[in-house]
This record gives C-alpha cells, sequence and structure tokens, in this order.
C-alpha cells in the first residue's frame, strides 16, 4: 500500500436535526454508504458513486451530498484524474473501466449550432392550429417510383417498396440489453415506445418472453457474440439491427459480467448461467465489407425480405466512406454513433478519446451520401449524446432521419448517470440485475415517464419546425439553411457544411 | 410579397404583351422594383428547333468569348445577338442581354448525358460555375424570358415586350426578401422547356438543393426559384412522372388524407412521399410553371399564399390577385380560388 487511498470524491453529510433515523438511506443505498450508529446514521464518504438515490428517498431532505473539491496541489496538466487514473493503474495493472458517456470536456457541436426561426415575410406555422407532420419512414426508398394509368384513368404504383418501419416521431430508443439493464426497465422502454408509435432496440441480450407483447415495436440485434440469436428471435423484431461499432467505444466489443448473467439473463441470451458474456470487437464472420453485405442478405433471406437491416457503426474519421459501403450492401438504414453515446461499460480511455461527435459523423455520411446519389434511399439514423428536442432537431437538419436516444431514456426513469453501471449495483432497478434492486423500478410508471419525454420532445420539435415555416419533417432533414454555426471555427463549418452565424 | 400572372391561349392563338404589362403593373404593391420579368412560349418561331440561350454578361471580352467557345465546343451556333433593349430614365444596362440559337451535339459528351437536354443542362452548368460575368438563365425552344431588377413597366420598356408575341405569357412583379435583388435573381426562372414564376420563399430550400444536386444538377441564382424549376425536370422528364403527380410529390397531401384513401391510392400516395420526401417543398409558395404546352398553378399544402384562377374562351389565367386578371380581361367566364395544393392546369388543345 505504498500509495494510500485517495481522496474521496463525494461528501455526504446527514442534517441530524433533521433526521429521523427511519433508515431509508441504508435500505436505498446498494453501495453500502449508510449505517446506524446508536442515534446516528453514518455515511461512508468514500463509497458514494453520487447516484442521488439516498436524496431522492430521504423523507426529511436530511442528507447533503457535494463533489469534494480538488483537495491535490492544483495544476493545470496533472489534473485530479490523471492523477487518480495513474494511482489506480499503478496498484491493479488493470484497464480502468467507466460507465455512461464521454466524460472529458470537449466543445458540444450541438450548442454552438443555432437554429432559425421565421419573421414576417415568411410565416411561422402554429402546431396547435395547423398539421404538423413527423411521421418518418426508416428503411430503404426507391430512387424513383413508376407509375401505370389504370382504365379507370387513376394512377397504379408500379414499383415494389421495401418494408420500412413507420415511426410517429423521429425518435427511438436504442440498443441497450437485458443484462446490461433490468427486465424491468426493458420492459418500461417497451411500453413507451408502443404507446408513442415508435421503436427500441433489444441490445445483444435477446428478447425475454415478457417482451413478446411489445415485439412489433422492437428492433432485434445482431452483434459479434450473437447472443440470444435464432430464427425466434430474427422473426419477432420489427427490424433487425447490426452492431458493428459503438459510439462509446469504436473498435472494441461488449463485456457482461458473469454476476449480471442470471438465471434469466442466461436463458434470455443462451449462455451458461454467471458466464462473462463477452462480444468480440469484430464479427467472426465478417472481415470485409463483402461480408457484411452477406451477412445483411442472410438475414433478410432467412426472414423472407420481411424485415429492413439497420447497420450500426460508431462515428470515426471515415465514417462516411464506410457508412456509403453500408448503404451499398443492401442495408435498409445505417446507424451512426457518436462519441458521446452513453455505455454500461467502457475502458475509460476508449469513452474519453476514441472517435468523433456525431454532429460531424451525421453531416460528413449525408454528404457523401448525396455526392454518390444514394442518400435517398437509405436511412441514416444518429446516436449518442442527444440530450434533448434542440439536439434532435439539429441532428435532422444535419441529415438524419431519426435519432436513438440512451441515456436520457435511462435519466427519464430515474438514472442518475453516476456512471457505475458495471457494476450491477444500480440503485435506481436500471442497470442491474439484483432482484431487490430491480423491483425498485415499476415498469408502468417508468413507461409513463418515458413516454412523457418523448411526446414532450416530440412537442417541442414541432415547435421548432414550426417556427422555421415547416410542417413537414422531410423539408426539416438535412436542410442545413436552417442551422447557423456559433462560434464554430471555419473549418468545422466547412465539415458541416453550415453557414456561421450573421451569413 | 410577389405578384405573378400568367395566361395560356388554348388555341393556340398568339397575344402580344401588351396586356400582361399593364396586369403585372396592377400588381405593384406586391414588388419593390428590385426585380420583374415576362416568359413567352412562341416567340421565336423562325428559330423553333434550336434551343434559344438568353445570357447576362457582365461585359463582351473574356466572359462572351468563354461562353461562344464552350458552346462552340460542344454544338452548334445558328445564330446569335444581343437582345435589343432600349434605356429607361432609372433601369440601366448593369448586364448585357445576349441570346444564341443554339443546337448541342450530345454524342460529343461524357458521362451518362442521354440526349441534347441532358447535354443543354450540362452546358448550363458548366457556364454558370466556371465562367465569371456569364449566366445563363433562359434555354427552352422557342421560349424567351425577358427580366431585370425595376418595376415591371421599366423592364416591358426596356425590352419593349409588346413587339413580342406568344400564346403562353408569365409575369412576374418581385419584392424580394430573402435574398438581394439582381438580374438573374429576377423571376421567371427557366430550364429547357420549364419556366417558373414564384411568390413566396421555400423553407425547405436546403434539404430541396441538397436532394437536386445529388442528380447532377447546379443551383446557381441564389433564389428558391430555380430549385423548383430543378425538381419539375427530374420528376417529370426524367423519373416520367405526369405532370400532376409530380405537383403532388412537391405538394404531397397530408398524411392524414393518405390514411383515409382508398388501399392501392394509399399505396401510391405512400411511396410519392417515401420516395420524393426530400422534393417536398415547405413554406409559402404560389407558383406557376409553364412549359410548351400548358401552363400550371399550385400552392403550398397550406396556401399561405394567395391564388386565383380564371377563363375567358380559350385564354385561360392563373394570378395573384383577381384584379390583375381583369385589367387583360375585364369579363371573364369564370373566376375561382384552387384549394390548397391542388394543381390547376390549362393546356394547349393541340
Amino acid at each position: 500500500m505504498s500509495i494510500g487511498s485517495v481522496p474521496v470524491k463525494f461528501k455526504v453529510t446527514i442534517d441530524n436535526d433533521r433526521c429521523m433515523l427511519c433508515e431509508r438511506c441504508i435500505e436505498n443505498c446498494s453501495y453500502g454508504v449508510f449505517r446506524r450508529e446508536g442515534q446516528k446514521i453514518v455515511p461512508d464518504s468514500r463509497k458514494c458513486t453520487a447516484c442521488h438515490r439516498c436524496v431522492a428517498m430521504c423523507p426529511r431532505d436530511a442528507i447533503d451530498l457535494e463533489e469534494k473539491p480538488n483537495d491535490y496541489r492544483s495544476h493545470p496538466l496533472w489534473t485530479r484524474e490523471a492523477r487518480e487514473a495513474i494511482y489506480n493503474q499503478a496498484k491493479s495493472g488493470k484497464i480502468i473501466l467507466s460507465g455512461m458517456g464521454n466524460a472529458l470536456d470537449y466543445p458540444i457541436i450541438f450548442d454552438r449550432l443555432v437554429l432559425d426561426a421565421c419573421q414576417v415575410t415568411n410565416p411561422s406555422i402554429d402546431p396547435l392550429r395547423e398539421p404538423m407532420e413527423l411521421r418518418t419512414y426508416i428503411g430503404k426508398k426507391p430512387e424513383r417510383i413508376n407509375i401505370k394509368k389504370n382504365n379507370s384513368g387513376d394512377y397504379d404504383l408500379n414499383t415494389e417498396i421495401a418494408p420500412n418501419l413507420k415511426l410517429e416521431t423521429p425518435v427511438m430508443i436504442g440498443h441497450m440489453s437485458y443484462g446490461a439493464i433490468s427486465l424491468n426497465a426493458q420492459k418500461a422502454l417497451a411500453k413507451a415506445v408502443s404507446s408513442v408509435g415508435t421503436f427500441m432496440g433489444t441490445g445483444e441480450g435477446g428478447l425475454h418472453k415478457d417482451l413478446y407483447p411489445y415485439q412489433s415495436n422492437m428492433i432485434v440485434q445482431v452483434a459479434s457474440g450473437r447472443f440470444g440469436v435464432d430464427i425466434n428471435y430474427l422473426e419477432r423484431g420489427a427490424a433487425i439491427e447490426i452492431k458493428i461499432g459503438q459510439g462509446a467505444k469504436p473498435g472494441i466489443g461488449g463485456h457482461l459480467p458473469g454476476e449480471k448473467v442470471a438465471e434469466d439473463v442466461s436463458k434470455t441470451r443462451m449462455i451458461p448461467l454467471h458466464s462473462d458474456a463477452i462480444s468480440p470487437a469484430p464479427h467472426h464472420d465478417i472481415y470485409s465489407i463483402e461480408d457484411l453485405v452477406q451477412l445483411v442478405r442472410s438475414l433478410k433471406e432467412a426472414t423472407e425480405w420481411k424485415k429492413p437491416v439497420f447497420v450500426k457503426i460508431a462515428a470515426v474519421h471515415n465514417v462516411a466512406a464506410i457508412a456509403a459501403g453500408i448503404a451499398r450492401s443492401s442495408a435498409d438504414a445505417v446507424v451512426i454513433d457518436g462519441f458521446k453515446g452513453g455505455t454500461g461499460a467502457a475502458p475509460r480511455v476508449f469513452r474519453d478519446h476514441v472517435g468523433m461527435p456525431v454532429e460531424v459523423a451525421i453531416a460528413t455520411v449525408d454528404k457523401i451520401l448525396r455526392e454518390q446519389g444514394i442518400r435517398n434511399e437509405v436511412s441514416v439514423i444518429a446516436s449518442g449524446g442527444i440530450r434533448d428536442s434542440a439536439d434532435v432537431t439539429k441532428a435532422v437538419a444535419l441529415g438524419a432521419d431519426a435519432v436513438y436516444i440512451g441515456t436520457a431514456a435511462l435519466i427519464a426513469m430515474g438514472c442518475r448517470v453516476c456512471g457505475s453501471c458495471y457494476r450491477g449495483l444500480c440503485p435506481w432497478g436500471i442497470a442491474t440485475q439484483r432482484p431487490e434492486l430491480v423491483s425498485r423500478l415499476n415498469p408502468d410508471e417508468a413507461a409513463v415517464n418515458v413516454a412523457n419525454l418523448i411526446n414532450g420532445w416530440t412537442l417541442e420539435l414541432a415547435e421548432l419546425m414550426g417556427a422555421a415555416g415547416i410542417n413537414s419533417i422531410e423539408s426539416l432533414r438535412g436542410n442545413r439553411d436552417r442551422l447557423r454555426g456559433y462560434m464554430l471555427d471555419e473549418g468545422i463549418l466547412d465539415v458541416l457544411d453550415v453557414k456561421m452565424i450573421g451569413a | 410579397m410577389c405578384g405573378i400572372i400568367s395566361v395560356i391561349d388554348r388555341s393556340g392563338s398568339s397575344m402580344d404583351g401588351g396586356a400582361i404589362k399593364k396586369a403585372l403593373a396592377q400588381m405593384n404593391e406586391r414588388g419593390n422594383g428590385e426585380g420583374a420579368g415576362y416568359a413567352v412560349y412562341g416567340a421565336y418561331p423562325d428559330y423553333k428547333e434550336y434551343y434559344a440561350l438568353h445570357v447576362f454578361y457582365d461585359n463582351l471580352a473574356e466572359s462572351k468569348t468563354a461562353v461562344e467557345a464552350i458552346l462552340e465546343k460542344w454544338g452548334h451556333i445558328e445564330h446569335s445577338e444581343e437582345i435589343p433593349t432600349y434605356e429607361q430614365s432609372r433601369l440601366k444596362k448593369t448586364q448585357i442581354p445576349w441570346r444564341y440559337f443554339f443546337r448541342p451535339d450530345a454524342s460529343l459528351i461524357s458521362g451518362g448525358i442521354s440526349g441534347e437536354k441532358d447535354a443543354v443542362i450540362r452546358i448550363i452548368n458548366t457556364v454558370n460555375t466556371s465562367v465569371n460575368g456569364a449566366l445563363i438563365f433562359s434555354s427552352g425552344k422557342d421560349v424567351g424570358i425577358f427580366k431585370a431588377s425595376g418595376w415591371p413597366e421599366e423592364v416591358a420598356d426596356f425590352y419593349r415586350i409588346e413587339d413580342y408575341e406568344g400564346y403562353i405569357w408569365l409575369g412576374h412583379n418581385r419584392y424580394p426578401t430573402n435574398t438581394g435583388g439582381w438580374w438573374g435573381g429576377a423571376h421567371p426562372f427557366n430550364l429547357l422547356d420549364c419556366s417558373v414564376v414564384h411568390n413566396g420563399e421555400i423553407t425547405s430550400y436546403g434539404t430541396n438543393v441538397r436532394y437536386i444536386e445529388s442528380f447532377g444538377y447546379k443551383c446557381t441564382m441564389l433564389t428558391d426559384t430555380e430549385v423548383v424549376a430543378y425538381l419539375l425536370d427530374l420528376l417529370g422528364r426524367k423519373h416520367e412522372l405526369p405532370v400532376d403527380l409530380a405537383v403532388k410529390a412537391l405538394a404531397p397531401p397530408f398524411w392524414d388524407e393518405i390514411d383515409r384513401m382508398d388501399i392501392s391510392k394509399k399505396e401510391l400516395y405512400t411511396a410519392l412521399r417515401m420516395a420524393y420526401g426530400s422534393a417536398l417543398m415547405n413554406g409559402p409558395f404560389a407558383i406557376v410553371v409553364a412549359n410548351s404546352d400548358s401552363i400550371m398553378g399550385f400552392t403550398d399544402r397550406i396556401k399561405l399564399r394567395p391564388m386565383v384562377a380564371a377563363e375567358y374562351g380559350d385564354r385561360m389565367y392563373i394570378s395573384s390577385e383577381e384584379a390583375a386578371i381583369r385589367t387583360m380581361e375585364p369579363v371573364l367566364d369564370s373566376v375561382w380560388m384552387p384549394t390548397a395544393g391542388e394543381p390547376v392546369i390549362g393546356r394547349l388543345r393541340r
């Protein structure tokens, strides 16, 4: 122990005058911060993750939680995080894991893009009085349609349209597997998407039978581990997604620790109880774009060409060329996951340093697909750090057909972004498989919260479109004219193909 | 704002430009003196087999030499001349309008060029994007566009519009609000057989431009009107949609309405929106599009700009204001207000 301990990150204090010794904090904290000593609750701040469960559940507001200020000698280069990472690795010799999204202070491009609104010459549209159309079809579109005039003088469609997902809002919920999150959390998300007319991903965890009633709103995932994948699973999904990469950790696979592989998870994933579920970085049958084409077509063939197949990749520097390859692979949609995306667990060094922002990725993908004349034939889904309806609007204006949200949906269920999902102790019953914790999440109530969030964003999106004089989401998609860059440099503006503010 | 007026004589009889000049001036409240223009079909009967290329030149040295080198390289110039103009007290000649009667040789051009029309589009794109001080703004057969920055009467007098005759006339009185007034930005906008006048703003411009440019078109006029001409060229000429269906792609029925259609119609309109969502035009607009056979007017889906249609004998009119139509024809057989997104079409009886 030559290094000793590092200072505590969070300081928990109890106001003993307010505390009534109900011990709810002890019951609620799965990290074991609180214990009772006589007539006092005593916190052990070192164990705190700032999950806020105790603060939220204390009936007397007797708990204070604050981030402890840096008490190392201050240094602009050797920050607290840098030093503590070294202490931890010097002790363990291991990779440092972390949860949730990128924690470095990169500028957020979304926040430096501003939207436009109509004044005088072009009327704003009031969504309360006028129709506002957010319906979005995700899937392959024909380059053109052929029609034939029939005997009665009407036109008949002479082009077969590939199967598409019909969304009533361009907000979907991304893939968070059963295993990474609890069954109650998945149920809540499934009920929510069914009620608002959108879709969610199963993640690479199979499809639990309790979710069968919602299967028409679920996108099943085929990742490198192929966990839970069989023909029954494929046939139940409304669409199939091949996961190649994930924004939070491009270039590496997934890892669900054996402790989270409880009985039901093992059955759903089709793996032995308590075994580590390791998805390797590469799919062992995909080492080229041709191999991907084969998998896309195999999945289509297996499901009789009735389901759209998506391919998800992490946003990396040559994302545009990769996406163009995917677009030509028979895939119906390409999902681009930016480096602000969340995750249950990722090596810290990946989460914080690999990949690129989804804003840039979407803009470049949209550009190359247009240059190649195929943008219209494939859908683009943006994910990774979508925080509010403004981000959704800007993502669509940059060229996305729809977005996936992940962390935002978890926050709607109570998650406080404490970043400790990989420990399986989530006190909110979300990122855990412990029955006593899972039962804390009421799927019906959480479903209402998630549906409320999506409905709220949808209303805001409609308002933003109306303000811009647009009453159909098709006219927002790729409409860079409705965006201006604010405090963005010329290089980024050029990549985004967005004009500077005032221009 | 902006005022539009159009007339077709369905028997093909000619009208001179005197009446439309007065009609357009009737709507001077809708303009600000920054742009006006006229299109006339049937203008060049002597050269009706040739593409009439109207060009604005900044000078007759480098830019004209460069354009003529391009035209001679890719085809044959049958005749060329300066378009006669007559300076007005306020309207000075800031650019030199020139016209060529031209026939391209499509076999000389590579890259998916399938015929004369594609070749002409390629030549226009080349000139408008690479030759400084030259702008081809009109390219149809037997069609002429006459436009400038000025009031309708000034522009008409500048070109002596009453000296021209044709069976279709379009007029536009401009009140530019999202780009500056300049000669190229005045309407009508023309590409090949298709001429467009437009009142409004297309808020989907960014989407429409990105869509149309992915098919090889280049938007160079700094106005949202040209994209309409390109979209109609793509949907009508290249994708072979009948004109009424092409309009339904640009201003489609709402999903609510589509959901209520019978199954085959619903499939058709769903497919139309899925395939051509990026061609959908949003924002307030009233548009009249002419080609050698017809004029067609349509508005945006919630009719944020006015449009009125009328008939008198063989003549059919579409305008922003009934008063403008009555300037041309005081007593009309019928006058009506087309519903939002519904095209009104007047065709030659051939």
